[in-house]
């Protein structure tokens, strides 16, 4: 039977990890491979990193982290932040992503899912959604949740499926940060309209959010930034609960 | 040893758990070097046609056709274990390189519930035959897989398979033949201890 993903997100500015910490045993608790190297020890099912870097510099480094990652971590990575063209596809695709998530430049060039997906598979197109309830449904923002598209967040996604995307990470703008639970009634819709792989993203906080997820919605996989770096949860802890409750996970 | 180079496909993870397990192997388009090859690995992701085109484009699938004939070990990865079968029905039919009986056939039309497409993520392995690609893993091991197609009517080169809805075709040998339709490259220790049980053959 197929299983649960938990997936650890680790944002990465200028070739360190935003909000790593707490990390036992790691002398650098901001560094990229080593966080990379304990989620791989620690059960996570993937990595997603998500490059927040402004300077071309910045990013010069990023690919650097990725080629390093991708040499001694053998579980699936999937790469985002600044995607917006086939060739930041290839660049990140060479360093040894799997998948590469794209969000804004999609909003912006809506044919990139479609041109990506013949050029590298369906299975190696993530489209990202930032969502947030406005005047009565679900919209999709542009520029890390700033900015109003006008855009129906269940039409993108459908858009997103009929044009080649392997896969959706929906992340709520309404619960993210908060830790109060994923935002069930929009991963429910959203996930409802569309028949490929969902991850789901902003609000966990704790192991019960999880069941919650897999228990309400027909989710994939849950991601999570923070709790998983400050070792509120522990993934191995969290797969042993879900499968205490009856979710399959890999242990 | 070779990693099959036809244009096709991430080869870096190939070729870094290889690497990490202290196997020296070249990624390679060169049909001199893949005729010397002691071990040979065909890796894919994509469409069929385009790959199976693009590897007879070079007379690649000969010269891999030749070497399976010798006795050479191959392993053929998601698309490269399809590619292994007679034929695709992926966007009309397409033949493959015809070392394993068998076809690959859309798993939708064969799901009796409404599961995903692709199957993407860890799914358990259940062993069908004993089989030196699994020395040193355990019935019931999780590996990752990704694909929308499966290979179907090869009941006697089986040697493990997932349930997904269907029973889908996990492993395959037909002697020195391998195939894994999942992803031993990102399939973790799992994954790892697999591709050191195919190097060490």
């Amino acid at each position: 039977m197929l299983t649960k993903r938990i997936i650890p997100c680790l944002d990465v500015r200028d070739g360190r990890v935003v909000k790593g910490m707490n990390f036992e045993g790691i002398q650098d608790v901001s560094d990229p491979v080593e966080m990379a190297a304990f989620y791989n020890g620690a059960g996570a099912d993937e990595l997603v990193f998500y490059d927040i870097t402004a300077s071309f510099e910045g990013r010069k480094l990023f690919t650097e982290i990725l080629r390093r990652v991708a040499a001694q971590i053998f579980i699936p990575l999937t790469v985002g932040g600044g995607i917006n063209s086939c060739a930041d596809f290839e660049r990140v695709l060479l360093c040894g992503a799997d998948k590469v998530s794209v969000n804004s430049g999609a909003i912006r060039n809506p044919s990139l899912i479609g041109e990506a997906a013949r050029k590298y598979g369906n299975q190696c197109v993530v489209l990202s959604m930032d969502v947030k309830r406005s005047n009565g449904h679900f919209e999709v923002f542009a520029k890390g949740g700033r900015q109003a598209t006008g855009i129906d967040a269940v039409e993108w996604a459908k858009y997103g499926e009929a044009n080649g995307a392997g896969e959706l990470v929906l992340n709520s703008i309404d619960t993210d940060g908060v830790k109060q639970g994923f935002d069930i009634e929009m991963l429910h819709t959203v996930c409802g309209a569309v028949s490929i792989p969902v991850v789901a993203s902003g609000g966990a906080g704790r192991m019960e959010d999880f069941t919650e997820l897999f228990a309400k919605t027909n989710a994939d996989a849950g991601l999570a930034a923070s709790i998983f770096h400050f070792r509120q949860v522990e993934i191995r802890q969290l797969k042993d609960y879900l499968h205490q409750n009856g979710v399959p996970v890999r242990r | 040893m070779v990693i099959v180079d036809y244009g096709v496909g991430n080869l870096f993870s190939l070729k870094s758990s290889l690497d990490f397990l202290g196997f020296s192997c070249t990624v390679t388009s060169d049909p001199k070097e893949i005729s010397k090859a002691d071990k040979i690995f065909l890796p894919g992701v994509g469409a069929f046609a385009d790959a199976i085109h693009k590897l007879s484009e070079n007379g690649l699938d000969q010269i891999i056709r030749q070497r399976a004939a010798d006795g050479v070990p191959l392993l053929g990865i998601c698309l490269g274990m399809q590619m292994l079968f007679n034929k695709s029905y992926e966007y009309g039919e397409h033949a493959g390189l015809g070392l394993i009986p068998g076809d690959v056939c859309p798993i939708a039309a064969d799901l009796s519930q409404p599961l995903k497409i692709p199957q993407m993520g860890w799914n358990s392995l259940r062993f069908r035959r004993e089989s030196p690609l699994f020395r040193y893993i355990h019935d019931g091991d999780f590996v990752y897989y990704v694909h929308s197609y499966y290979a179907k009517n090869c009941a006697e080169s089986i040697i493990a398979t997932s349930d997904y809805g269907v029973e889908i075709t996990g492993a395959v040998q037909n002697g020195n033949v391998y195939g894994t339709q999942f992803h031993p490259e990102k399939s973790g220790q799992v994954g790892l201890a697999i591709l050191q049980a195919f190097c060490e053959l």
